[in-house]
């Protein structure tokens, strides 16, 4: 910065850079003045007008009452109200139409599946996963094998009822001694790939369809007659897998586990702790709008890629 | 302070500029040559206005914007033949409708236009400026109603600088009407180019106009008034960014409306000599300042090329009037390139290096869109694979995954579209839905592709998702997506 100043009378600070590039002392345009004032006068509204001073534990209020989270509501508001003008007759079909019905219109089906992707995030994901993909020992809804069945109507019912596992420790009678359930198991697996009839799994065959009753429920070929929710062993769907504590147990152990303790076995009116849990609520009191929510979310699972 | 940043400040020191002639040892604001940014701050500039070649031209090249106000209500196959359709997302050009899926030839269209505007750029300077930019030929139109209504420069800087009085309010009143007017037909044209052009004539006599369209006429309408009335050379001088940058965009072998120093200096008014007086030396610019006189900027073309020009040509026709009347050769101010008057000879256009890359690019660009045109497929098909779950076993032992298939209408027909699934020998699919497809929209069909498990060797297996439309064999599109399984 030079000392010397040689433009004194131009109004420079003296700040003096490079010779001759000057720092001038001009005073601001009228109009940026103006915008000033009005910003300063501003700023005293603002504070008056909305939630501004922090206090020790809470805050001044404001004239207006204003609150962020009031304003989301109220646009929030809007929007729903924007929402039931522009779909109302797609919203009323919901409710009217039968799910059997609502399925075959094309129009009407991807309007319910659209409108069910955050209502299944917030109720059915937790054990079903995101899109139906299932968790270790809750059912996958993207496939093809159903334990209560897999028709619109099946599902709505199953949303509305809701559903609870059944099986029996030991056998239907509870009397097979731990080589039978190991003899049973085998000849599970045995139905599952396909080599049932193979010497080697007569013995289990015997008690699957004698001593066990196991056909009782899974069916004398390992597939249930009618949807009843007992599983169906002929397919490559497990419906649980591993053992407590080890999920990661081969498919023998796995089926073992299951035929030894059970789905829901009670003792003296609670649960065995190694018993395995299968129970689905009823949806009907947890859903908002229940009537219409149900048939939507039913078309939803339906349309995951295994409705029958 | 570094030595060499010493040096450029010495004397004498030929750096190209303009500060070159100018004397600069002395560093006061006006001798290091700031009064040749000729920012016009007298007041409104009132230019003359004279006949000449340049001045028939500039006409013929404005008389192109008649079309803005003529093109919204031309029809074609019984709709309007441009119309940007916001709303239904499809842009009518004539016989051409252009969907989103297309906007790249958007892209393309404007990057022929930007290099075109660099190539003339760098071939004659400011053509854009000087004679097609809607700001000058509005201003131009604007200040052409002002000499009709008010008369000449002298009578309109008099009348500017009385008093507001009744009589002034009576003679300035027109003119700001039909300016009003002029100013709404803009905002108007530009609009009716975004809706049916009639029907908003007639929501506009029915004071229905919706809020945003009358929001845009007003805004746009205010603007032109604005600007083109009352901002003129402001606009182009404090406003449009390109005055600024056409340093850069010009080069000493662009040819530009200049001043033959060598010719016109010094310059002053030729006296007949007194006997015995010695008859001084002078150039043949006789100092009339017609050139100043004449400028719509309110520059002096004889400081040399400087940003407030717009290169409009007017200052040559003046000057070339003048020539004419004092028996001497015209050309004193035409359009010459720097190393003309450094006694270079200018290469032919085409060998110049800036005009190769920009006709280059430009001539990419314009492939490209043709290319574009000629392929615009009638149907567009995108498939969105579910990835939660990424795929599922069934129970019959196959792998299944689910996919959206999303199909784009370009045509002007019906469609109905089937879709098939090729890529694996044992692959089944199973998509939900023949979909009907209506003009211009979309339509998601859901599709199901099975692989057995024992079938699969791959992680991902590449397929390919072929969809037809059943109305018109040739309308088909293909799709390569991919299906997932377990290792």
């Amino acid at each position: 910065m030079a000392q010397h100043n040689p433009w004194p009378d131009e109004g420079n600070t003296g700040h003096i850079w490079d010779e001759d590039l000057r720092e001038l002392d001009n005073p601001p345009p009228l109009w940026w003045m103006l915008a000033f004032y009005a910003g300063l006068i501003m700023i005293v509204f603002y504070a008056v007008y909305y939630p501004t001073v922090p206090l020790v534990d809470s805050h001044t209020k404001g004239v207006a009452g204003w609150t962020q989270i009031e304003e989301y509501k109220e646009d929030f508001e809007v929007l729903n109200k924007w929402r039931e003008r522009t779909f109302s007759s797609q919203e009323e079909k919901l409710a009217s139409l039968d799910v059997a019905d609502i399925m075959k219109d094309d129009e009407l089906r991807a309007y319910a599946v659209a409108t069910s992707k955050v209502l299944y995030g917030d109720y059915c994901m937790a054990c079903h996963g995101a899109g139906g993909s299932g968790n270790p020992n809750f059912p996958v809804l993207a496939d093809d094998d159903w334990l209560w069945g897999g028709s619109v109507k099946q599902i709505e019912a199953s949303l509305e009822k809701g559903r609870v596992g059944n099986m029996p420790a030991k056998g239907m009678m509870g009397n097979l001694n731990d080589q039978e359930i190991e003899q049973v198991a085998d000849y599970v697996i045995g139905l599952a790939t396909g080599e049932s009839e193979n010497e080697a799994y007569a013995a289990g065959k015997a008690i699957y369809n004698g001593k066990g009753l196991c056909m009782a429920c899974h069916g004398p070929l390992g597939k249930p007659v009618a949807p009843n929710g007992a599983t169906n062993l002929t397919g490559s769907v497990e419906r649980f897998m591993g053992v407590p504590g080890n999920l990661q147990a081969d498919r023998r152990a796995s089926i073992i586990h299951t035929i030894t303790y059970g789905v829901n076995v009670k003792k003296d009116g609670a649960y065995l702790p190694e018993t395995r849990r299968a129970e689905m609520p009823s949806f009907k009191e947890r859903l908002p709008d229940a009537d219409v929510n149900i048939k939507r979310l039913a078309v939803y699972v339906h349309e995951l890629g295994g409705g029958q | 302070m570094s030595g060499s940043k010493k040096e450029a400040y010495r004397p004498k020191i030929h750096t190209g500029s303009l500060l070159d002639d100018v004397h600069v040892q002395s560093k006061t604001l006006d001798d290091i040559g700031v009064e040749i940014l000729p920012l016009h701050t007298g007041g409104t500039v009132h230019a003359k206005r004279i006949g000449g070649s340049f001045r028939t031209f500039k006409w013929l090249v404005a008389s192109f914007w008649l079309l803005l106000f003529v093109g919204p209500y031309i029809r074609w196959d019984g709709s309007q033949a441009i119309l940007w359709d916001l709303g239904n997302r499809q842009f009518h050009i004539f016989a051409l409708t252009v969907l989103p899926q297309d906007i790249w030839m958007l892209a393309m269209i404007l990057l022929f236009f930007a290099l075109l505007l660099a190539a003339s750029t760098a071939i004659a300077g400011r053509v854009w400026c000087g004679y097609f930019c809607f700001h000058t030929v509005w201003v131009d139109v604007f200040t052409w109603l002002e000499e009709k209504i008010e008369g000449k420069p002298g009578k309109r800087i008099k009348l500017d600088a009385e008093p507001m009085s009744f009589t002034k309010f009576k003679v300035k009143l027109p003119k700001h009407i039909i300016w009003l007017l002029i100013a709404f037909m803009t905002g108007f044209s530009f609009v009716a180019y975004f809706t049916d052009a009639f029907q908003l004539w007639a929501r506009l006599l029915h004071f229905q106009l919706a809020y945003y369209e009358t929001i845009i006429i007003l805004v746009l309408a205010g603007l032109t008034y604005l600007t083109a009335g009352f901002m003129r050379e402001q606009v182009c001088m404090g406003f449009c960014p390109y005055s600024r940058i056409q340093g850069a965009m010009t080069d000493t072998e662009t040819v530009m409306p200049t001043y033959d120093r060598d010719r016109g200096e010094p310059r002053g008014r030729q006296r007949r000599a007194k006997p015995g007086e010695e008859v001084p030396v002078l150039g043949d610019c006789i100092d009339c300042r017609m050139c100043v006189d004449v400028c719509p900027t309110g520059v002096d073309i004889r400081l040399g090329q400087q940003f407030g020009c717009i290169t409009c040509g007017l200052c040559i026709d003046a000057c070339d009037e003048i020539m004419e009347k004092v028996n001497k050769p015209k050309g004193l101010i035409r359009y010459a390139a720097i190393n003309e008057f450094a006694g270079k000879i200018l290469p032919p256009i085409w060998r110049r290096p800036r005009v190769i890359v920009y006709s280059s690019i430009m001539i990419f660009a314009a492939a490209a869109l043709i290319w574009g045109m000629a392929n615009m497929a009638p149907i567009n098909v995108t498939v969105l694979k579910e990835r939660a779950p990424l795929y599922v076993q069934m129970s019959d032992g196959s792998i299944q995954n689910k996919y959206d298939v999303k199909v784009v209408n370009k045509t002007n027909e019906f469609m109905q579209v089937e879709v098939e699934v090729f890529g694996h020998d044992d692959l089944i699919f199973m998509a939900d839905r023949v979909a009907e497809v209506s003009p211009g929209s979309v339509a998601t069909i859901r599709l199901f592709v099975r692989i057995p498990r024992n079938k699969l060797d791959e992680k991902s297996t590449p397929i390919d998702v072929v969809v037809k439309d059943l109305n018109n064999k040739d309308n088909s599109d293909r799709y390569r997506s991919v299906f997932h399984g377990p290792k």
